[in-house]
C-alpha cells in the first residue's frame, strides 16, 4: 500500500540511522557495563586506568629516610614521631631530582594548626599543650626557640 | 481513508520502529550480566574516621588539595574537616572554614556572610571535630543519576568520574547528600574525593591518610577479614552518616554525635 | 573562581563544597519545556477533542509550540559544562537517570509536533508550490520559498480529497499521540527534581503532575499573550490594507473572532491553574504536617526567607489575582492578556522557588545559600548563567517563530484543520 501519509516515518527511520552511525564512530569501544552493573558501572573502561595513572606527590617518611636518615631518627624520637616529613616540608614530589630542594616552612601558621590553644574536650586538641597565638610572641617564629625535630629539647639548636 | 485494519498494522510498523534506537542501547548483555554475579573483586575499600582523635590541624585537606592537584586556594576541596561547639544554651555552631586546610587556630566561628562569632570558652558543653570525604557510597546515588556514564563505581568500590566524558550537567553534584562533589575549576567536569585511586591501587595509603599526624584516618579492605580497620569496622560501634538516604556509606565513624551533619 | 561562588552567597554552616550549582538557565528549562508542552496541548484540545472554538488558535499554537522547541534545548546547553558534549546523552544513555532519556523523549516529540505540522501544511505546500512553479518570473525570495516547498513537500503533491482526508486522519492520530508525549516531556523535567532524594525540597511524587499542571497553565497563557497581540498588529495591518483593498476582513470582524476565541482559551487556563494551585497547596501542607527532619529548615526558607517570592509573587499575584480576575463577569480583552502576563510570571516565580528554593539551604540543614543573578555579563560564565543569557533564551521563540510564519503562515489559510 503506498501512501503520501508514511514520508514523515522516512525522516524518522533517517534520524535514527544517523543517531546510529554516530554511535558507532562517537562511542569509545571500551564503553560498558562493568562489575558493579549497568546502573553503577556504566563506564568507560579505561577510564580507571587514566585514574591508576596519576602522578604520587606525597611519597611518605620512607622515602624521605633513604637520604635523610639523621633527621628521621631526630623525628622518630621525638613527641613529633608522627608527623609526617612532609607536612612540613611540602610533597616530595621527584626530589631531589625535581625539585632540587624543598621548602622549609618556618611560619607559625604551620605549628599553630595543632597548637593554638582550643579546650575542646571532645577531641584530642583539648590535651594538646597550647598557646594563644595573639600573644605568645606574636612576632617571632616558632622555630626560633623550639627545635620543631624534637620539641621537647627545647631550643636546642 | 485509514480503516482500523490498516491502523492496526500501521501502529505496529511505528512500534516497530521505535524498538530499533532501544535494541542500540545493550540494555542486556547476558554474558556481562553473568560476570557480574560472581563477585570478582577481591577488594572493597572502607575508610574509618575517628572522630576523638582528630584535633582539627587540617594537614590532611592541604596534603589532598596537592596531591589530587586541586587548585590550592579554590574554595573546594575532596576532604575537610568541620568543627562542632555546642553550647551550654544548646545552640550548636559548626563552621569549616576553607575546608580546614590551614587548621583551626582561633576560637572565632566562621558563620558566613562575612561574620564570626565566638563562645566563652565557660560556655562550651562539647566540641570536636568531624572529617568527611566521599562514603564511596554502596549505592552511589550520584552515580545513578549519571546521564551519560561519567561517573561510576570500580569493582573495589571506589566511586570515580572519567574526565572526558564528563558532560558538566551537576545532576550528580545535587544527587549527593553529603556535598561532597563539586566542579573542578580547571577542567570543568565533576570532581570528588576518589580515595586517592592512584595510590591505593599501588598499595600505599590515601594522602589523607598518611598526613594525619594522630591516626584519626584509616583505609581498609572490607574483604579482608584481618585487616584491622575491618576489624574495628565489624566489632566496633560505628556510625555513618545520614544512613536514612540508604546510600550505604562506607565511611564508617567512631565518635559521632547527633549534632553532626 | 570555583563555578557557582560567583553568585552564591554562604550563611551559618554549608558544607565548603555547596553552591548554587543549578541556576537561572536551569530555572528556563522547564519553563520553556512547560510552554512547549502547554501550546501543544492547546492546540490538541481542538485537533483531537474538535475544541470547534479553538480553530483559530489551534494552528497558532501548533507553530509556536514547533518554534519554542529548540529554545527548550538552549537552556541545557548553556548550562553545560561541556555543551560541546552534549549529545553523550544520545551516545551513552545511562536510564537510571531521570536526564539520559531526554534526548530521545525530546526528538520523538520534535519529530512528532514536526510531522504533524507537515500534514496541516501539506496541502498549502502544494498549492503554494504550484502557483509558483507556474509563475513564469519568480523573485530571488519567491524562488527560495519555491526550493523550500518543494523539499518539504518530499514528494507528496497528491492533494486530491482522499489524500486530504488522510493527513486530517494522520493529524488526529499524531495530535492524540502527541498529548501523552508531551506531558511525558515535561512531567519528566518534574521528575528530574522530583527524584533528587539529596534534596528535601524537590523529593516529592507530586512533582511531575505539578510540572504538567503548571506547564499547560504557562502554555496557555503564553499563546493568549502573542495571539493576542499577534492580532492587534494583524488589525493595524489591515486597516491600512483595507484602505486599498475593501474586501477584506474588517476590523471589527477580526476582533469579534478574538475576543471570542481568547474567552474560551482562559476557561481552560483557568481550569488548569485550579489544577495546579490545588497540589501545590497539597504538597505545602503534607509537608507541613508530616514535619520532617528536613522540615524546620524548609520551613525557614518557605515562611521566611522566600516568602516574598512564594506567597506575594506566586501564589498571591501569579495564581489568586488571575484566578480572581478570570472570574469576575464581563471579561474583556485586556483583562485576559493581563492575566495571562501575571500568570505567566506566577509559573516563571514557581520553576524559580522550585530550582533555586531547592538550592536555598545548605544539605547539613544548618545554614543557607542565597542567590544573587548576575546581571552584567564580564565573563562568558555570567553571561551563560545571568541575566542576559536567560532573556536571551527568553528571546529566542518570537524571532523563531517570526521567521517559521514565513514559511508557514498561521493566519488566513483558507481551509484546513
Ligand atoms: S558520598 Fe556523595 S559523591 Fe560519594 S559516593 Fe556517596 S553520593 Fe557519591
Ligand atoms: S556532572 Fe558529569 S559526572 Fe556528574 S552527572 Fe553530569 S555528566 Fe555525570
Amino acid at each position: 500500500m503506498k501512501s503520501h501519509v508514511w514520508r514523515p516515518l522516512y525522516i524518522v527511520l533517517g534520524v535514527i540511522v544517523l543517531v546510529m552511525l554516530a554511535k558507532a564512530i562517537l562511542v569509545p569501544k571500551d564503553f560498558g557495563i562493568g562489575e558493579r552493573g549497568y546502573m553503577y558501572g556504566w563506564h568507560r573502561k579505561g577510564n580507571e586506568a587514566d585514574w591508576k595513572a596519576v602522578k604520587v606527590k606525597y611519597k611518605t617518611m620512607d622515602y624521605c629516610k633513604e637520604c635523610h636518615q639523621d633527621k628521621y631518627d631526630d623525628l622518630r624520637q621525638s613527641p613529633h614521631a608522627a608527623i609526617q616529613c612532609e607536612n612540613c616540608h611540602g610533597p616530595a614530589l621527584d626530589h631531589p631530582d625535581d625539585p632540587p630542594t624543598l621548602t622549609i616552612d618556618r611560619h607559625r601558621d604551620l605549628c599553630i594548626r595543632c597548637h593554638a590553644r582550643l579546650p575542646y574536650n571532645g577531641s584530642g586538641r583539648g590535651a594538646i599543650r597550647g598557646i594563644t597565638p595573639e600573644t605568645h610572641h606574636p612576632e617571632a617564629e616558632c622555630v626560633l626557640c623550639h627545635y620543631p625535630h624534637n620539641p621537647k629539647l627545647e631550643a636546642k639548636r | 481513508m485509514i480503516d482500523r485494519r490498516d491502523f492496526c498494522k500501521k501502529a505496529l510498523l511505528i512500534a516497530g520502529g521505535m524498538a530499533i534506537p532501544l535494541s542500540a542501547l545493550e540494555l542486556f548483555d547476558p554474558k556481562r550480566l553473568l560476570a557480574e554475579k560472581n563477585d570478582p573483586s577481591p577488594t572493597r575499600w572502607a575508610f574509618l574516621v575517628d572522630t576523638h582523635k582528630c584535633v582539627g590541624c587540617g594537614f590532611c585537606v592541604k596534603a589532598c588539595k596537592i596531591e589530587n592537584e586541586i587548585p590550592y586556594d579554590a574554595n573546594v576541596t575532596r576532604t575537610w574537616v568541620e568543627r562542632y561547639i555546642v553550647a551550654r544554651d544548646g545552640k550548636t555552631y559548626i563552621d569549616s572554614p576553607k575546608g580546614g586546610r590551614d587548621g583551626f587556630t582561633t576560637p572565632k566561628i566562621d558563620q558566613g556572610v562575612e561574620h564570626q562569632t565566638e563562645v566563652r570558652n565557660e560556655d562550651i558543653e562539647k566540641a570536636f571535630f568531624v572529617p568527611k570525604l566521599c562514603n564511596q557510597c554502596d549505592n552511589p546515588p550520584c552515580v545513578q543519576v549519571c546521564p551519560v556514564g561519567a561517573t561510576y563505581q570500580t569493582a573495589d568500590g571506589v566511586v570515580l568520574v572519567d574526565r572526558s566524558w564528563c558532560i558538566g550537567c551537576g545532576y550528580c553534584i545535587m544527587g549527593c547528600p553529603y556535598g561532597v562533589r563539586f566542579f573542578h575549576p580547571v577542567y570543568h567536569v565533576a570532581e570528588k574525593c576518589n580515595f586517592c585511586y592512584h595510590r591505593i591501587s599501588k598499595g600505599m595509603k590515601t594522602a589523607c591518610v598518611d598526613a594525619c599526624p594522630f591516626g584519626a584516618r584509616r583505609i581498609g579492605n572490607l574483604k579482608n577479614p584481618n585487616d584491622p580497620v575491618t576489624k574495628v569496622i565489624m566489632t566496633e560501634r560505628v556510625g555513618v552518616l545520614k544512613e536514612e538516604y540508604g546510600t550505604k556509606p562506607q565511611v564508617f565513624y567512631v565518635g559521632l554525635s547527633r549534632e553532626v551533619k | 573562581m570555583v563555578h557557582g561562588e560567583a553568585w552564591t552567597i554562604k550563611e551559618f554552616f554549608c558544607y565548603p563544597n555547596e553552591y548554587i550549582y543549578w541556576t537561572i538557565q536551569i530555572v528556563m528549562y522547564p519553563f520553556m519545556t512547560g510552554l512547549v508542552a502547554g501550546a501543544f496541548v492547546l492546540s490538541s484540545l481542538y485537533h483531537v477533542f474538535g475544541v470547534k472554538q479553538l480553530k483559530e488558535i489551534a494552528r497558532f499554537s501548533l507553530v509556536f509550540s514547533f518554534a519554542l522547541l529548540p529554545v527548550a534545548m538552549m537552556p541545557l546547553m548553556l548550562h553545560l559544562q561541556q555543551p560541546q558534549r552534549g549529545i553523550e546523552v544520545m551516545m551513552t544513555p545511562h536510564f537510571t537517570s531521570a536526564i539520559a532519556a531526554f534526548g530521545i523523549v525530546f526528538t520523538t516529540y520534535a519529530l512528532i509536533v514536526a510531522s504533524e505540522i507537515w500534514f496541516v501544511y501539506r496541502a498549502y505546500f502544494v498549492e503554494t508550490a504550484t502557483t509558483l512553479g507556474e509563475k513564469r518570473e519568480r523573485g530571488l525570495w519567491e524562488g527560495i520559498l519555491y526550493l523550500i516547498y518543494r523539499i518539504l513537500i518530499m514528494g507528496a503533491w497528491d492533494i486530491s480529497h482522499e489524500a486530504r482526508e488522510k493527513d486530517e486522519k494522520a493529524v488526529k492520530i499524531l495530535a492524540g499521540i502527541g498529548i501523552p508525549v508531551a506531558c511525558f516531556l515535561h512531567g519528566y523535567a518534574g521528575f528530574i527534581f522530583g527524584s533528587v532524594k539529596a534534596n528535601a525540597l524537590w523529593m516529592t511524587p507530586l512533582m511531575p503532575v505539578i510540572f504538567i499542571c503548571s506547564a499547560v497553565v504557562s502554555g496557555i497563557a503564553l499563546c493568549i499573550v502573542t495571539y493576542t497581540v499577534t492580532m492587534e498588529l494583524r488589525k493595524m495591518i489591515s486597516a491600512r490594507k483595507r484602505q486599498q483593498k475593501p474586501w477584506l476582513p474588517s476590523t471589527d470582524e477580526l476582533k469579534s473572532a478574538e475576543v471570542q476565541v481568547v474567552t474560551m482559551t482562559s476557561k481552560y487556563l483557568l481550569m488548569f491553574l485550579v489544577l495546579a494551585i490545588t497540589l501545590e497547596i497539597l504538597d505545602l501542607v503534607f509537608r507541613g504536617y508530616t514535619a520532617l527532619k528536613s522540615w524546620d529548615i524548609l520551613r525557614s526558607v518557605i515562611y521566611d526567607k522566600d516568602f516574598f517570592k512564594i506567597f506575594v509573587l506566586q501564589y498571591g499575584c501569579g495564581n489568586a489575582l488571575p484566578f480572581v480576575l478570570l472570574l469576575l463577569p464581563r471579561l474583556s480583552l485586556k483583562r485576559v492578556v493581563f492575566c495571562s502576563l501575571l500568570v505567566l510570571m506566577g509559573v516563571f516565580m514557581m520553576r524559580w522557588n522550585v530550582v533555586i528554593g531547592g538550592q536555598a539551604f545548605s544539605s547539613s540543614f544548618a545554614g543557607f545559600m542565597e542567590y544573587r543573578l548576575p546581571i552584567w555579563p564580564e565573563t562568558m560564565e555570567l553571561f551563560k548563567e545571568g541575566l542576559f543569557g536567560a532573556m536571551f533564551v527568553a528571546i529566542t521563540p518570537f524571532v523563531l517563530f517570526f521567521g517559521i510564519t514565513r514559511i508557514l503562515p498561521v493566519f488566513n489559510l483558507k481551509d484546513s484543520h
